[in-house]
Order: structure tokens, then sequence, then C-alpha cells
């Protein structure tokens, strides 16, 4: 069995001391895999993922990315760790250009790897690379996605993380997202997704980790869960699968 | 008409121009005013004075370079001093604002500054008495221009080394890693956490930053004007005025907006009379904040 790239044992945390809102969660997200949490509203999804990457406090548990412990890493040391995080909202510095996102996020490799990896990225998304003085403020909400996915790769992550990554989105753009996302899968990166769009999720993810009241109520492959009647409609919000019903 | 009162609104616009720089980056990277920013203008100003004096006294070097009214001896003491002003900038914050920072209270923390204003201003009067002090009592010959306008060597000079301060800021901010990084942290704390960058390190670039390009401004004052104890607390209006004009966290704004308002006192002197040169940094800052809140360069929210 392949080595578990990122580590989750008894995570509690929240805003306010004392009234977490992640409780007890331990999950493990293994090397080239797909892992996306699931849950209704007020689950504690985008918590959880906030406190991974060092933006929530985390009460008790710890975290582990690639075997090092990284509980009590701040934001800006996790990035230089390996692990790449693309929040939900205000994901791109919109007053600098394409080019500037990226090269602040290179800023944190050695100097002579930094031109190689914006090129790269300009290769994996050439969109952007058409415009690449362009304000980041000026890109469509896709676009925005795209870059906010291409900053968060520049450092090579171990682990990329996304926080919704279709929230606000077009049905067309959510699977343009996707796409670029399945195809970035291709390279190896593991990544771990909260999604509130569960029907895009479970057709990318390897597996599932349904949420509910900031606990793990159910995890299993992406495909048993997209087909368990119960679990579509009771945390899904979908309607049951064909020949289910 | 006599254009002379442009050439004085220059000089006074560009050193209003360097000082505010500080004051913009203070405002959109540390998310308050700082009311002490002021006497960084004085404290580099005196520091370079009493460096100057004690190269001159050491060395007897107190000769003039060229046609300027100064030496060697000041444009030393002005870089030691630059560094000495960013230090004690970065003092300040780690003694009263990084930990009001840590509360998160915006108001408190401008009224510190406040408070520290008042301190370091009356530190400075208890050292170096109120009374004006000069870099050099020498009278300059002004030399013709255009327009009918002079200007003497040490204006000229000062000009120069603002426009190449202002430049290599520019560029500064545009090309290298900590401006980009300044920039980001101006904009979004949050996302340039996530994306690697030491939120800290940016902090005490900032201060770094405002206290050398403030104590340059102070110098120029010291040297075109005279140097008192108050010389940057009277300046901290037309500071704001520019940094808010020019576009908060714009540095090539805040020169703008110091030449704008530096221009434009100096024709208030003109045209309406002295008495009411202070008022004019006040009316372009309400004009400004009806007509355009997000400055010249500024990016509404």
């Amino acid at each position: 069995m392949s080595q578990a790239i990122l580590a989750i044992d008894g995570l509690e945390a929240g805003y306010e001391p004392g009234s977490a809102i992640v409780r007890g969660i331990s999950l493990e997200v293994k090397a080239g895999e797909i892992v996306t949490i699931l849950g209704p509203n007020g689950a504690g999804k985008s918590t959880l993922i906030k406190a991974i990457a060092g933006l929530v406090p985390k009460f008790s548990g710890s975290v582990a990315l690639d075997g090092e412990d990284i509980t009590g890493s701040p934001a800006h040391v996790l990035a230089r760790q390996g692990l790449g995080f693309v929040p939900q909202t205000e994901n791109v510095f919109t007053s600098m250009s394409i080019a500037d996102n990226l090269r602040l996020a290179a800023d944190i490799l050695p100097k002579r790897e930094r031109a190689a990896k914006i090129d790269q990225m300009f290769a994996l998304f050439p969109d952007l690379a058409r415009q690449r003085q362009l304000a980041a403020g000026r890109l469509s909400g896709g676009q925005r996605q795209m870059l906010a996915v291409a900053r968060a790769l520049i450092a090579s992550p171990r682990i990329l993380m996304l926080d919704e990554a279709s929230a606000g989105l077009s049905p067309k753009l959510v699977g343009q997202v996707f796409a670029k996302l399945a195809e970035i899968r291709h390279t190896g990166i593991t990544i771990l997704m909260v999604e509130q769009n569960a029907r895009a999720a479970l057709a990318l993810a390897d597996r599932a980790i349904i949420l509910v009241e900031g606990k793990a109520a159910h995890e299993g492959k992406a495909a048993d869960i997209a087909s368990d009647p119960v679990i579509r409609e009771l945390y899904l919000g979908l309607a049951p699968a064909k020949g289910t019903a | 008409m006599n254009l002379q009162f442009i050439a004085d609104g220059l000089i006074m616009g560009a050193l209003i121009g360097l000082g505010a720089i500080g004051v913009t980056l203070t405002y959109s990277i540390l998310r308050f005013a700082n009311f002490a920013h002021g006497e960084f203008l004085a404290w580099g100003t005196y520091f370079t004075l009493a460096l100057a004096s004690g190269f001159g006294a050491m060395f007897g070097g107190s000769g003039t370079l060229g046609s300027l009214s100064f030496g060697w001896p000041v444009i030393v003491a002005g870089v030691l001093a630059a560094l000495l002003t960013g230090i004690l900038a970065l003092a300040l914050d780690r003694l009263l604002f990084a930990k009001l920072r840590d509360r998160g209270n915006a108001i408190v923390m401008v009224m510190a500054s406040f408070g520290a204003s008042m301190a370091l201003r009356s530190l400075l009067e208890f050292i170096f008495t109120s009374e004006p002090a000069y870099f050099s009592r020498d009278i300059q010959m002004a030399l013709p221009m255009a327009f009918g306008i002079r200007l003497t060597p040490d204006q000229l000079f000062l000009l120069a080394m603002t426009a190449v301060l202002v430049l290599v800021m520019e560029r500064f901010m545009a090309l290298s890693p900590i401006g980009r990084a300044m920039r980001a942290v101006s904009e979004n704390p949050v996302l340039a956490r996530i994306a690697g960058v030491d939120v800290e390190r940016v902090i005490r670039a900032t201060w770094m930053i405002g206290g050398a390009l403030a104590c340059a401004a102070g110098v120029m004052l010291g040297i075109t004007v005279q140097i008192r104890p108050f010389m940057g607390f009277d300046l901290l209006l037309p500071l704001f005025a520019a940094a808010i004009l020019g576009g908060i966290g714009s540095v090539p704004g805040a020169v703008l907006g110091g030449l704008i308002v530096g221009i434009a006192e100096a024709t208030a002197v003109q045209v309406v009379g002295a008495d009411y040169r202070a008022a004019i940094a006040f009316l372009i800052l309400i004009a400004v904040l009806l007509v355009r809140p997000a400055g010249i360069f500024g990016v509404r929210e």
C-alpha cells in the first residue's frame, strides 16, 4: 500500500476555543490519490481544510505531511513544506498581473528554478500564458480559478488542497475546472478537495469522506458513495442513482 | 507673473512625496494611520545633524561639495541616519505596534501612534532643545533655469536625489521579491501567507523603507529650510493628503500626490497669502475624499 502523503489524527479545530467546529477528524490521503470531502452546509468542510492549511486554530490532534509533523506550522511555512492551498474566494491577487501572481509564489523556490517553474505553469495553462501581463482582477471566474491552481502548483507541492473550486462558477466553467484537475492528476499530484458540487467531485475523486456536524459520517470509494442511494439523498442533495430508485 | 513659487512648490512637493511613501506603505500593509510618521522625518534629520557634526569634529571636514552648501559629512551621515531611522521605526513597532497588532484593533494602534508621536517629539526637544538648527548657514546663489525660475544648487541636488530614490523605489516594488511580497500583503495578507510570504518579514521591510525615506525627506527639509523638533509633525497633514490623493498603497501615487500638494500650497501662498497655506492640504484632502476616495492610482475595494 502506498504511503500517506497527508495524515490527520483526531483533529479538533475552530475559530473560538471551546467551540470546535471540526471534532476529532482522522483521515489519510495517499500518494497520487484524489480525496474529496463532501457534506451539507455547516458541516465544517471549509474549517477542516483551512485548519490543515494553518488558517484556523487547531485545538488538538495532529497533522503530518509525508511523515513530517506540521501541526504547528504557520501558513507561510506550510507553503514551503509542500502544501499547496487554493482558497474558495479571493484566491488571486487582483491588482497584480498574472505573471506577478506566479512570480510571487515562485519566490519561495531557489532562484535558479523560478523561471523554469513559471514557464512550466504557462505550458500547463496556455490560456493564462496568452495574457500574462493582464491584471488578475480582469480575469473571468474560471480563469481566476485556473490562476489560483497554477499559483498553488508552482512550488511542486506534495499535496494540493482546494476549497470549493467550483463555487460561484457556471456549470460550463465547473466542467472546465474539473477537466483541468483531471489533466493535472496525470502529473501524479495528490489532491484533497472540499466540494459542494458532489456530482462533479465524485466523478473525479478516488475516495470521498462525508462530513456531518464536524465528524466523518461516511468514508469510502467515490464510486461506491456516488451509487449509495441513502448517502446521495441524505447528505449530498442528489437524486437517487439510476436503477436504485 | 513670477513663476518662482512653482520651484518652491516642487521642492516642498518632492519632500512631501518622499515622506508620503512611508505613510502609504504603512497604511496599506499594516492597515493603520501612523501619526508618528512625522517624527521619523524629524529624528532622521537630527540623526544626520548629530552624525555630520561628529564626522566634522573627528575628521575636520566641514567643507562643501562644489556649489552645494553641505559636504560629504552630511551625505555620509544622511545614509547612516536613514538606516538608524529605519531601526527606530522597527524598534517602535516591536515595543508598541506589534503588541497591539496581535490584538487586532486598528483604532487603538492609531491612538498609540499619537502617543508615540508626542513622546518622540518631546524626547527630541529634551535632547536638542526647540531652537532651530541648520546644516549650513551659507547663502547660495540661485541659478536661472527657465521662465524666470531660479533654483539653488542644493535644490537641484535634492530634486535629482528625489527622482533617483523614487525611481529605485518604484523598480524595487515592481521587480524585487520583497517588493512583490509587500504588494501582495497590501492586497490580501491571508492569501500572501498561503503563497508562502513571511508577513513579519514584510512588516520589517516596510518600517525600514518608510523610516529611511522619511529621513531623506527630513534632511531635504533641513537643508532647504531649517531643523526643528516640530518639523515632521507640522508636515503630517500634507503627508497624509499626498498619500490619500495618490491612492493608498501606490508609491508613484504618493510622490505625485506630494507634488500636487506642494505646488498647490505654494500657489496658495502666491494667490491668497501665506496664512492660508496650511488649509490647502486640508482642502485637497477633503476634495479627494469626496470626488475620488480611492485616490489617483488607488483601486476601489
